[in-house]
């Protein structure tokens, strides 16, 4: 007792530093262990977009500074770094933190299996990272890594070395992470919820987390098969998986890996759109329009994203056209119905536009810019005319990366006075959105009309063709443009955590339950809960006396009419 | 609310038998999550078998190694054997569930038997299968499919060798087994996996 009293209060600044590094690398709280995702996959994002400015300083104008080979490697790393080490951590950084608050729980259902999908989300991410110093160099065959590129066939002038054992090893591991990860989640969800919160009454935020887990739970498995497969086939077998000259299938890889990779975009997005609808239930002082279609919609989204892996095959003549163009066609319904419900909720509401608002109604444009473009691809002759051009790669960094990662901007503005006490600098943030906002549109948009005049992509140099060169010029600098406003994030975030004004327990005068514990919260989360009645139980304490006897006022309290219950469960205080 | 319901314990057969009548814990749902996880990978390797088999120009070992009729009587035997040690394991829960430890710890000591034989019985399939991982999608999926059969269940023989000698040490009675329930539902997904992973193997080569 008397040390760790006395460590707290000790005037040795070293003793108390490697206490507080001890306390972090030995954690199993799942807010320390969500911060250190923020932390870690939010450096991991800082190397991807550091790659991506490769890439296009190399694009700006035609010529070669890079080799086709450093190319090759660098867009690899690019799409691998950003999707397993940051757009997937960064979700599971939200999901650690704020889903256990959200329903009221002390902790997740296993705290160590969460500090342990951490540790190896880090060792499998620095495994990728430190390929580059592999003979050979790092993996370049393309985040998707289709073989025969994966393989040394003998036909392929430099087989890839040491690093592609290295990345298909590292996303082994980042799968184990994310199954590890998903298990947790699910059963936290199902079994730690506090009393009261139903089903029914789970925020938004944590009914995405619930179908991603699924999400996850189901189909990383079978991205681990094909990982293990491409390992045995390139130490061993000799192709008899993979390479057609041994036997073997490229399709089969497609097949495996987009089983996985498809549903994977939505584990991308769906934390990103719980984030957003939570933010619409605050900041524009209404419930969320139609909750019950939102998480029907979710559910939806999670089934159809099981039915069509194969849109990404179109080209290969290797899959039944008609089922896969209208099973993605129909994906868009779902989708169309949350988009509806956003606008719905915006419509009439006492709306005020924080930074992490702006970042919500950012993420509605571009997102449903990127939809639309999905939808354009979904038609089988669309997609034979713009396969691999550069309108594919504007349409889905539409959606899952710059939409993702605007939900996550939302995220952080909308839970860092959670997380630290301090609000983040308002003005930086909207400087910070307005050059991202300008930034990833010059880049993204300006893709999809390159595209739509047949640029290919994965290519280093490119002919002088008619408006080729100021194209790339615009996404060149809006390339620039973005990483201005990432810095200016980055200088917010430290800022912040420094001179950032004090938040209270409830900045934001929030519907859900993390909002009604101390910021940041104790290491037990909760020291009394508030009744739940709702699925905006926070509401309820404000509000609740007040509206008692407004007939316009109706909770949702699952499948009964909700008057009843609320009746009766005041009749039962007051008795 | 007037009318105070009588506690009523509702029983589903199934769920009864599977995991007994008590609550089911977070361990008990992890591993049921985690187990599906473990479907969904073996559904990836065994869809890449069905896909090799019913779709290539080379199937059968390339260097010419043919199984004789005689090979499939061990390989059956050790089927049966393996699929069969669900019920002793079976029983072990049924038996702690009752308090009753030193049933449990005979039921499981017989799983751990067999289980081990078995995979002394894989290491010789693999020593005599002739056939190398390099020769062709046959030979590559099949050590690829045992190997990773064959590391499920010596898993599941550690976490349940573990738990037997918690067993031993006085752990466990009618309350508290959640780690028995979890390696019996365990042992049965590795037994029932085997089934799906050794049929194609051994009729898709005839």
């Amino acid at each position: 007792m008397a040390t760790l009293a006395g460590a707290q209060t000790s005037t040795y600044a070293g003793a108390n530093a490697w206490r507080v590094i001890l306390e972090w690398l030995t954690t199993v709280d799942h807010k320390k262990i969500g911060i250190m995702y923020l932390w870690t996959a939010g450096a991991f994002g800082l190397v991807g977009m550091a790659f991506s400015l490769v890439m296009r300083t190399e694009l700006a104008q035609t010529g070669t500074i890079i080799s086709a080979e450093t190319y090759n490697s660098i867009f690899t790393m690019h799409g691998s770094v950003m999707i397993f080490l940051f757009l997937l951590p960064i979700g599971a950084a939200f999901m650690n933190y704020s889903m256990p608050l959200q329903i009221g729980a002390l902790d997740m259902a296993f705290p160590r299996i969460n500090a342990l999908s951490f540790w190896i989300f880090l060792f499998g991410g620095v495994l990728i990272t430190l390929s580059f110093a592999a003979e050979g160099g790092t993996a370049s065959a393309g985040w998707t890594a289709y073989p025969p590129v994966t393989l040394d066939t003998g036909n392929n002038a430099e087989p890839p070395g040491a690093g592609m054992d290295m990345w298909l090893i590292g996303v082994i591991l980042l799968g184990q992470a994310s199954i590890f990860g998903s298990v947790n989640f699910l059963v936290t969800i199902f079994k730690m919820r506090a009393p009261g919160m139903t089903m029914w009454r789970l925020p938004l935020f944590t009914w995405t987390t619930l179908v991603t887990g699924l999400l996850i739970l189901l189909s990383t498995p079978v991205l681990a098969a094909a990982l293990v497969l491409g390992f045995i086939d390139r130490n061993g077998a000799g192709g008899a998986f993979f390479d057609p000259a041994a036997g073997g299938q490229p399709l089969l890889w497609q097949n495996l890996f987009w089983f996985y990779s498809h549903p994977a975009v939505y584990i991308m997005i769906l934390p990103a759109m719980g984030i957003v609808s939570d933010v619409f239930g605050v900041f524009t002082r209404r419930p969320v329009f139609g909750y019950r279609s939102m998480v029907l919609a979710l559910v939806g989204i999670g089934l159809l994203g099981f039915i069509v892996w194969a849109h990404h095959m179109f080209t290969t003549g290797g899959v039944f056209l008609p089922f896969f163009m209208g099973a993605t066609f129909l994906i868009a319904v779902p989708t169309g119905v949350k988009m509806f419900n956003w606008i719905t909720t915006m419509w009439r509401g006492s709306n005020i536009f924080p930074t992490a608002m702006l970042f919500s109604v950012g993420f509605l444009m571009l997102f449903l810019i990127g939809g639309i473009t999905g939808v354009f691809h979904a038609a089988v002759p669309v997609d034979f005319a713009l396969h691999d051009t550069y309108f594919v790669v504007g349409h889905f960094h539409y959606t899952m990366s710059i939409a993702a990662t605007f939900g996550f901007l939302a995220g952080c503005y909308y839970w860092f006075p959670k997380m630290f006490g301090k609000f983040m600098n308002e003005g930086l943030g909207k400087l910070h959105f307005w050059l991202l906002f300008i930034g990833v549109n010059l880049v993204f948009f300006t893709q999809l009309l390159l595209g739509l005049d047949g640029m290919p992509r994965r290519i280093n140099d490119y002919v002088a063709n008619p408006g080729w060169e100021l194209m790339n010029m615009l996404i060149t600098i809006g390339a620039f443009v973005s990483a201005a406003g990432m810095m200016v994030f980055l200088y917010n975030v430290f800022y912040s955590l420094k001179w950032g004004e004090r938040a209270g327990s409830d900045p934001w005068e929030g519907t859900t339950l993390e909002w009604a514990t101390t910021s940041p919260p104790p290491p037990h989360n909760f020291d009394s809960l508030p009744e739940i009645r709702s699925e905006r139980p926070l509401f309820d304490l404000r509000f609740g006396e007040r509206l008692q006897d407004d007939p316009h006022y109706h909770v949702n309290n699952g499948h009964n009419g909700g008057g009843a219950k609320q009746s009766s469960a005041s009749a039962r205080e007051e008795g | 609310m007037a009318a105070s319901a009588i506690p009523h314990k509702r029983v589903h057969p199934v769920r009864s038998f599977l995991v007994g009548d008590e609550p089911m814990t977070t361990g008990l749902w992890g591993i049921i999550f985690f187990i599906f996880s473990e479907i969904m990978f073996f559904a990836g390797l065994i869809a890449a078998m069905l896909a090799l088999h019913s779709d290539t120009l080379i199937w059968e070992p390339t260097n010419g190694a043919h199984r004789v009729e005689g090979d499939h009587v061990l390989p059956i035997l050790f089927t049966v054997l393996l699929v069969s040690t669900s019920i002793p394991m079976q029983f072990a829960a049924f038996a702690i569930r009752k308090g009753n430890r030193k049933a449990m710890l005979i039921n499981m000591a017989i799983v751990l038997v067999v289980g081990t034989a078995f995979i002394i019985n894989q290491y010789f399939e693999w020593e005599h299968a002739g056939f190398g991982i390099s020769d062709g999608p046959y030979a590559a999926t099949f050590y690829t499919l045992t190997g990773f059969h064959g590391a499920h269940v010596i898993g599941g023989l550690v976490f349940i060798f573990a738990q037997w000698l918690r067993g031993l040490l006085g752990h466990f009675d009618a309350k508290r087994n959640t780690a028995i329930e979890a390696a019996t539902l365990y042992w049965h997904f590795v037994g029932f996996v085997w089934l799906l992973v050794i049929f194609p193997l051994v009729f898709f080569l005839s």
